[in-house]
């Protein structure tokens, strides 16, 4: 469990985390959103210890990481992929920091197996893809059998199967009881892994609560419906409260659910041609939640 | 509905050797040790083997010259040569501010600490590592160094042995070398954090200082004896003669400025990383 507790960081006048508190549960992956450049790497960094909060707390499973002699078998992290020296293989890298921790020698090679890297151990990575760094990073977190897991952007660089198999490995590891905490910048990256979702922009909490109750914030969800007789359903659904966009014979409905609408047009004897309910898109509701707090936004469009 | 993870195995108790050996693994575990080691202990072989060769090759053919020239003390002036204490110091110094900035400069370091939270005991395993590795790679840069200059010299009888007076002093003295300039190089690593930037400031802390501060006055003289390059230069001249010099001091003063400067860029560069952010 990490906890977050109104956690500031200031770097001289600028502050890139603000007041933060929320909670991240083990049995479930939480995904960490926020456009980039929104605080999520600096949040990540303080878990750590490796940067010291202004104001606030944050504890690891009820202490600050930083009072621990050693961490492998506290939390597993995978920072940036780029943090290890091209000179060495992958099995002298995760040696070392085996060794340090003093995890047997023998874990070494059952997670370089795990993430599928055994057959390219005794190469330098220096020749690594991103996507191979990025199995290495994770062979690491996963080095000291940790109950909390962090990935900052662990899908970076990943083919397709790779995305697929780390898909799989969050939720396998959150299956076992592990806490599982994974940033990323992109909604859809987390749309089919993350159970719950913390959201954050320009440093602040935005959201902390399931993939559900979030996705249902977007004005995306919706109803939508084709009649001939679109103007006067729409004026009986406006009377319900409805929010009706008329274009045509179509309408676009919110806040009143399929069967209601159904109900009112047999009622009113109203010939639907189509009925269809639209799942809200959580990408929608995450660009309308962060756009006030993108910090790179491109220029309008012309 | 949720489980709560409970780990394997229980958690053995911090060793600092585990740390040692960690950075043991990291250092050997780079092409690029071995190799710079090796080069650099040639080139201050070959400084060192070369003044030696010169002097045996335009040997003078005269009676008594060989007991002349060895009890002017100038077969230990070859065994270490100053360009040779300059390169040893050169190479040793950068060894220790790359050691340290390696880590930075690829991110490393936060895996590092993320590991090991305990970050002053981390970096007290990497110095010990470091001035063990350069303590035995001064002595034996330094001993097949006065053995080989004194086997050259040897050609025309002007070789002396390690129980010649003085020679011990300057052996041990070339070896610490290697160790007390790579602590300054890994201190300094410590707090530029950048590789050129800490090899740049040890060559003006350890090589370049030392050319600016004269013997003249006693100011100057002070502060040209606190450094380790001149006091290598009091231990391993034999024929040292306070009476020809301004401002004299000792060999023993110079031993202690050796061990100031190697305990205090230890202090630097553990207690450096502890505040500051990663």
């Amino acid at each position: 469990m990490i906890e977050v507790n109104e956690l500031t960081k200031r770097y001289g006048g600028t502050t890139a985390v603000k007041d933060l508190t929320f909670t991240v549960r083990p049995g479930r992956v939480t995904g960490f959103l926020g456009p980039n450049g929104s605080g999520k790497s600096t949040t990540l960094r303080m878990v750590l210890g490796l940067h010291a909060p202004t104001t606030g707390t944050v504890t690891v499973d009820g202490r600050p990481f930083r009072d621990r002699q050693r961490g492998l078998r506290h939390v597993g992290a995978l920072l940036d992929a780029g943090q290890v020296h091209g000179g060495r293989s992958a099995a002298a890298h995760l040696r070392a920091l085996a060794r340090s921790n003093r995890i047997p020698r023998a874990r070494v090679g059952t997670v370089l197996e795990q993430v599928g890297l055994a057959g390219a151990a005794r190469r330098r990575i220096g020749g690594y893809s991103l996507g191979m760094r990025q199995r290495l990073g994770i062979a690491g977190a996963l080095l000291g059998d940790p109950p909390v897991l962090l990935f900052d952007e662990p899908l970076n660089g990943l083919d397709p199967e790779g995305v697929k198999w780390v898909r799989g490995l969050f939720r396998e590891l959150a299956a076992e009881g592990r806490t599982v905490f994974v940033s990323s910048h992109l909604m859809s990256e987390m749309e089919h892994t993350a159970d719950e979702l913390v959201v954050i922009g320009r440093g602040e909490l935005i959201a902390a609560e399931s993939l559900t109750d979030f996705a249902a914030r977007g004005s995306g969800a919706g109803v939508t419906v084709r009649t001939p007789d679109g103007d006067r359903l729409a004026a009986l659904l406006t009377g319900e409260g409805a929010t009706v966009r008329v274009d045509g014979d179509v309408l676009t409905v919110a806040g009143v659910p399929a069967a209601r609408i159904g109900e009112l047009a047999l009622d009113h004897r109203i010939l639907l041609h189509e009925i269809t309910t639209r799942g809200a898109s959580l990408e929608d509701a995450f660009m309308e939640l962060t756009a006030d707090s993108v910090e790179y936004a491109a220029g309008e469009t012309r | 509905m949720t489980t709560t993870f409970a780990s394997h195995t229980a958690e053995p108790r911090p060793r600092f050797f585990d740390l040692a050996a960690a950075e043991w693994l990291k250092l050997w575990s780079l092409r690029s040790t071995g190799w710079s080691l090796l080069v650099a202990a040639l080139a201050v072989l070959a400084f060192n083997a070369g003044k030696a060769w010169d002097n045996v090759r335009y040997w003078p053919d005269e009676a008594g010259y060989a007991e002349k020239f060895i009890a002017d003390g100038i077969p230990l002036m070859h065994a270490f040569t100053t360009d040779a204490g300059t390169v040893m110091m050169l190479a040793t110094g950068a060894f220790g501010a790359l050691a340290v900035t390696g880590e930075y400069s690829t991110g490393l370091i936060r895996t590092t600490f993320a590991a090991v939270p305990a970050r002053r005991s981390v970096m007290a395993a990497k110095v010990c590592v470091v001035a063990a590795v350069m303590t035995v790679f001064g002595a034996v840069v330094a001993a097949v160094s006065f053995a080989a200059t004194q086997a050259i010299l040897s050609t025309e009888d002007a070789g002396v042995s390690l129980d010649h007076p003085g020679a011990p002093r300057l052996v041990i003295a070339s070896a610490l070398l290697a160790p007390v300039a790579a602590l300054v190089g890994a201190a300094l690593g410590t707090l530029i954090r950048h590789g050129a930037g800490a090899v740049v400031g040890s060559v003006l802390v350890l090589l370049l200082l030392p050319l600016v501060l004269g013997e003249d006055r006693h100011w100057s003289a002070v502060l040209a004896h606190a450094t380790p390059y001149v006091a290598w230069m009091r231990l391993g001249d034999s024929q040292y003669d306070p009476g020809a010099v301004p401002y004299p001091w000792t060999a023993g003063g110079a031993w202690t400025v050796y061990a100031l400067w190697a305990l205090a860029a230890a202090a630097v560069a553990v207690t450096t990383v502890h505040r500051r952010d990663q």
